[in-house]
């Protein structure tokens, strides 16, 4: 078994903390991983990716090959098609719907929808409406990541877990709010997974 | 058993500790600086340690020769450019050798995703005829640098770690071990061998000459170099170097049968045994993540008769930028797969850019309205988040070169006649590498302006602690010897743009040197704060 996710975003919008919940979780479970991250000059609101691997035999490379990602999980609809030729032909998109727009040259947002409607398995949250719903609207990318475990190999008790993990030093509310953000995606996603 | 999730840098950095560690030392750089924040973050723990961040790389590679000098374990590190600045002390400490473990790390950047070049430091440690260990991943990361320890004390010699991007900054699981105590540090090194006066240095060149036999003699025992001989397949041999080795592995599954392959993650490279996986095979393909180092010792001058060889020199591939597992795809004959293309619309690019808010924005806004009415006008950058200044929408800067330039360069700019002639440093920059030629001008009193953006931290990197910020900032210019009537601060913020204008445009005119400090704390330090 091997699950590898392309995980992408823009920086500052928290795709690192999707991959810290993913890891341990898998970890959890016995399975291997190798994430590998973006630090440095692109964190800056530039685009972010991670290559995340899952698998219960040994993983050589850092990099997911080209047409092999299982899912490409994206907190950013544009940078959603930037990783597109990552998917495997029967891979899933799980994606939000909410655009992160700090470029001047931004594609109509319709069209960027008709891409992503493409793929063999596509799925659209409005994580932006979902978080406020939530209690928070950073809580974004928990939305995403509850969307996402539809899909994942990944027990929902272990990634709570570790989302209460991550959020547990900002208090009892904060991990509330991840929680119920993360509740929020999930049944988004069950409902329009087609 | 103990597992613990890791960066590569941490898994360094943890075994380090491991080892037995007495001291280590850093300057921040992408992708070095989470060893340095992971041992501080530790260092409170049971073992305890000295993790400091020091104010550039030559003192924190001094600093760890100290440490080894006294006989105890050290440990510097720093990103591939970091070891230019060392390259003094790091050079004549494999002449002095080390007497406590003295460890090296140094992260290489291929592709350039946070660098101004992508260097290979194994030439670095080919040039100082020492040890240099690649670790393929995090777990040879982690016992590969508590071995490096081991290495340095037995051969009396500092041994170099490279790490490239991928494993520095990718996270895995890691089966750790108990550690050791510290050395006691009883015997100092010998003035003999520790004073390079030319008798000493002379006699102490040779032991390293000599040295080298044993080297040789580890490269080809130690476990982390692997020869696999298929004798059913003669025809191909792969030599892979590094992380290389990864995608070798990963793509050489989609194979009918895995060719014979020598995995080389310590240099000086096995010869014995790169020269038996060459007897077997008709042609050899070289992989590296880097400059082709082992391909040009391969091909030499007249490279092997009768064989093929193929690499990056030739073009199988690329001679620059990372490797990727597609690309080994392609070396090993293999079509590469595609996903989906995006068709009907085009992907806008999305580069990284200041934030919104920062301060470094509205001192490029006064500084472009003050130079407006001097077309010949030239401003001189350094490193730091403010090289994002060189992009629209601010088009501000014209030069980034290496840390400290921006003051030098606008010096020599000067000296060519360019008016006027700015500098643009910050703070933790200054304090780097920018105080010395600061030196040089006011010697001169050259004609040029330096305005240090000091926005308290060293941003780019994650924050870590700058050396010259704040009142103790002002005072190293002036005590620099800059003339106080041209020392001025200045608060970049949108609402004094009138008034930094006229306070560049009068230092712009002054024919001196001017010094302009414009304060104002990082916007994402501020963020920091208020949350916390």
């Amino acid at each position: 078994m091997k699950y590898d996710i392309i995980l992408a975003g823009v920086g500052g919008q928290g795709i690192l903390s999707i991959a810290f919940v993913i890891d341990n979780a898998a970890l959890e479970q016995g399975l291997n991983f190798k994430q590998a991250e973006v630090h440095g000059m692109s964190q800056r609101g530039g685009a972010v990716q991670s290559h995340l691997r899952l698998s219960d035999s040994h993983i050589y490379s850092d990099l997911i090959p080209l047409g092999e990602a299982d899912m490409i999980l994206s907190v950013e609809p544009l940078e959603t098609l930037r990783y597109f030729d990552y998917l495997r032909p029967d891979g899933a998109v799980v994606s939000s719907s909410t655009p992160y727009k700090n470029m001047p040259d931004y594609p109509e947002l319709e069209g960027i929808f008709q891409e992503i409607k493409k793929a063999p398995v596509s799925v659209l949250i409005d994580s932006e409406k979902l978080a406020k719903q939530a209690g928070s609207v950073k809580a974004q990318n928990m939305v995403m990541l509850g969307a996402a475990s539809v899909f994942l190999p990944l027990k929902e008790e272990n990634l709570k877990k570790f989302i209460r993990v991550l959020f547990e030093r900002r208090g009892e509310q904060i991990v509330q709010v991840n929680l119920k953000a993360f509740e929020l995606g999930k049944e988004a996603a069950s409902s329009t997974k087609k | 058993m103990n597992k613990m999730v890791l960066l590569g840098d941490e898994a360094v950095a943890l075994a380090a500790v491991h080892a037995g560690l007495s001291a280590a030392y850093s300057y921040p750089g992408t992708p070095a600086s989470e060893i340095m924040e992971y041992l501080i973050k530790i260092s409170g723990g049971s073992q305890k340690f000295v993790a400091k961040w020091c104010v550039n790389e030559k003192v924190a590679c001094e600093e760890a020769l100290g440490v080894s000098f006294a006989g105890k374990r050290a440990m510097v590190s720093f990103k591939h450019v970091g070891l230019n600045v060392a390259a003094d002390p790091f050079i004549n400490s494999a002449i002095t050798g080390a007497n406590g473990g003295l460890v090296v790390v140094v992260a290489d950047d291929p592709g350039m995703h946070s660098s101004q070049d992508e260097q290979d430091s194994r030439y670095y440690a080919d040039f100082a005829r020492i040890l240099c260990l690649e670790p393929t991943g995090h777990q040879e990361a982690y016992d590969m640098t508590r071995e490096a320890f081991d290495l340095s004390e037995r051969f009396n010699l500092p041994v170099l770690i490279r790490l490239v991007t991928r494993l520095a900054h990718s996270r895995s699981s890691v089966e750790v071990r108990p550690a050791r105590e510290q050395n006691r540090g009883e015997a100092y090194g010998s003035w003999q061998d520790w004073t390079l006066l030319p008798s000493n240095a002379r006699r102490r060149f040779r032991l390293l000459l000599d040295r080298q036999k044993d080297l040789k003699e580890y490269a080809e025992e130690t476990r982390f170099n692997h020869l696999s001989l298929n004798p059913n397949n003669k025809k191909l041999g792969v030599v892979v170097t590094g992380i290389a080795y990864n995608y070798f592995k990963e793509i050489a599954a989609r194979l009918p049968e895995e060719p014979s392959y020598l995995k080389v993650s310590t240099y000086p490279f096995p010869e014995k045994k790169l020269l038996q996986l060459i007897d077997q095979v008709e042609e050899i393909l070289i992989i590296e993540e880097g400059y082709p180092f082992l391909e040009r010792f391969i091909r030499g001058v007249t490279g092997l008769p009768g064989k093929k060889i193929r690499g990056k020199m030739d073009g199988t591939l690329p001679p620059s930028g990372e490797l990727t597992p597609d690309l080994v795809a392609g070396a090993l004959g293999l079509p590469v797969k595609t996903g989906l293309k995006v068709e009907s619309l085009k992907l806008a690019s999305r580069p990284p850019q200041l934030c919104v808010g920062c301060p470094h924005a509205d001192t490029f806004k006064a500084l472009k309205e003050a130079l407006k009415d001097f077309p010949r006008a030239n401003v001189f950058s350094d490193i730091g988040c403010y090289t994002l200044g060189a992009l629209p929408p601010y088009n501000a800067v014209q030069t980034c070169v290496c840390m400290g330039a921006s003051v030098s360069m606008a010096k020599g700019g000067a000296e060519a006649g360019i008016y006027p002639s700015v500098a643009v440093i910050g703070d933790s920059t200054f304090a780097h590498s920018g105080i010395t030629p600061l030196l040089d001008a006011v010697y001169s009193n050259t004609d040029m302006t330096v305005i240090i953006l000091d926005n308290g931290t060293v941003a780019m990197t994650g924050a870590q602690p700058s050396f010259g910020t704040g009142e103790p900032l002002d005072r190293m210019v002036a005590g620099v010897g800059v003339n106080p009537e041209h020392i001025k601060v200045i608060i970049p913020l949108p609402k004094h743009h009138e008034e930094n204008v006229r306070v560049i445009k009068d230092e712009l005119a002054y024919h001196g040197l001017s010094v302009i400090i414009a304060r104002r704390e990082c916007i994402q330090i501020l963020g920091e704060k208020k949350r916390s």
